[in-house]
């Protein structure tokens, strides 16, 4: 694998994280506990499948083979998804879902900032757009990570157990691999260890302030990156993909 | 567990500088920033404003409709209160 091909393969984790985690979040619209939450999580929802089109588009002319979005999101099998692990895994309850979007968004919000500082300028330009966005989710979900932990006995044991629950799906984060290592050396990329470091400050001072307990670094689930994703996957897939899958080309 | 509701906020958006805030609905949240939040992301998807307020409901000192005779109706026959016999000039729209 050369750098140029690297970088397409990292443009498509960037879009399938996006999509993924999209997904999931559209699964929770009209389930929302509040009407304000509800539009809420449905807006963000939305922020990531527009970043999800900004990256498959550009995979898409970067490959140059006449596929387009829609094929990358609707006709790919699960071992063809560079998605993380924490982004698959089913909603459980609202304390959760949080957590997932927390420990995720702090470190994408990282992410996107050092892709501001690449060599590829489509990259640096959606990164510019996405941050915004997830500037404000990480607001919303650290404060929400107060709010449930800094709350009742029930409310701070509840999201507790969701933290410890998730954080072995936080190693996967920053763990390079060939195309991380390539798209680091080859286009200025994001520096994962670097990140990682910006990322456990910042988990750690939402947590403190939670007054929750930040979960020891132990056994670390990952392959999510490479195509290996968990059981959960392909009932996600089967969903998202029914009718494309069933009705090729359908359009309305 | 309890199933209270979230305290009442209402909801003021300045539309552009310069202009006043104006009241465009209310929410609900348990404390002041979630009220800002849900404001922001009941209120401004459409790119409505560039700054919000919120203000708890209870906290609105209120005039009593049962005194709506006594409050606003002495004004209406003081027609030299307004400025109606000014000329605007063309390309005023927000006097």
């Amino acid at each position: 694998m050369n750098s140029e091909q690297a970088l397409n393969r990292y443009t498509l984790r960037l879009a399938d994280n996006a999509l993924i985690l999209a997904q999931r979040m559209l699964e929770l619209v009209a389930a929302g506990p509040e009407l304000e939450e509800e539009l809420a999580n449905a807006n963000f929802a939305l922020d990531y499948i527009g970043q999800a089109r900004m990256f498959y588009s550009y995979a898409a002319e970067r490959e140059g083979q006449g596929r387009t979005e829609d094929d990358f999101a609707f006709m790919r099998d699960e071992h063809e998804f560079g998605n993380l692990l924490l982004l698959e895994q089913p909603n459980g309850h609202f304390g959760d879902a949080l957590v997932r979007q927390f420990l995720f968004e702090i470190f994408y919000r990282h992410l996107l900032d050092a892709l501001t500082q690449c060599a590829d300028q489509r990259l640096r330009e959606i990164a510019a757009r996405a941050i915004k966005e997830v500037d404000y989710h990480c607001r919303h979900s650290s404060q929400w990570m107060i709010r449930l932990g800094d709350g009742t006995g029930f409310s701070h044991a509840r999201v507790q157990a969701s933290l410890d629950d998730a954080w072995r799906f936080t190693g996967e984060m920053f763990v390079a691999d060939d195309v991380d290592k390539l798209m680091q050396d080859g286009f200025d990329g994001p520096d994962l260890a670097a990140i990682h470091a910006l990322w456990r400050r910042d988990v750690g001072k939402v947590v403190a302030e939670a007054t929750l307990d930040l979960p020891a670094d132990e056994w670390m689930a990952d392959g999510g990156k490479q195509g290996r994703h968990s059981e959960h996957f392909g009932f996600l897939l089967a969903e998202m993909q029914y009718l494309q899958r069933s009705f090729p080309g359908a359009t309305w | 567990m309890s199933k209270q509701e979230w305290p009442l906020y209402e909801v003021f958006i300045r539309s552009k500088a310069g202009l006043s805030h104006r009241h465009a609905g209310s929410v609900h949240a348990a404390d002041d920033q979630m009220a800002l939040d849900n404001a922001r992301d009941t209120y401004t998807r459409r790119s409505e404003g560039v700054s919000l307020w919120v203000v708890r409901s209870d906290r609105i000192v209120a005039s009593d409709p049962a005194e709506s005779a006594a409050f606003f109706e002495p004004a209406e026959d003081k027609i030299y209160r307004h400025p109606t016999f000014y000329d605007i000039p063309d390309g005023v729209e927000n006097l």
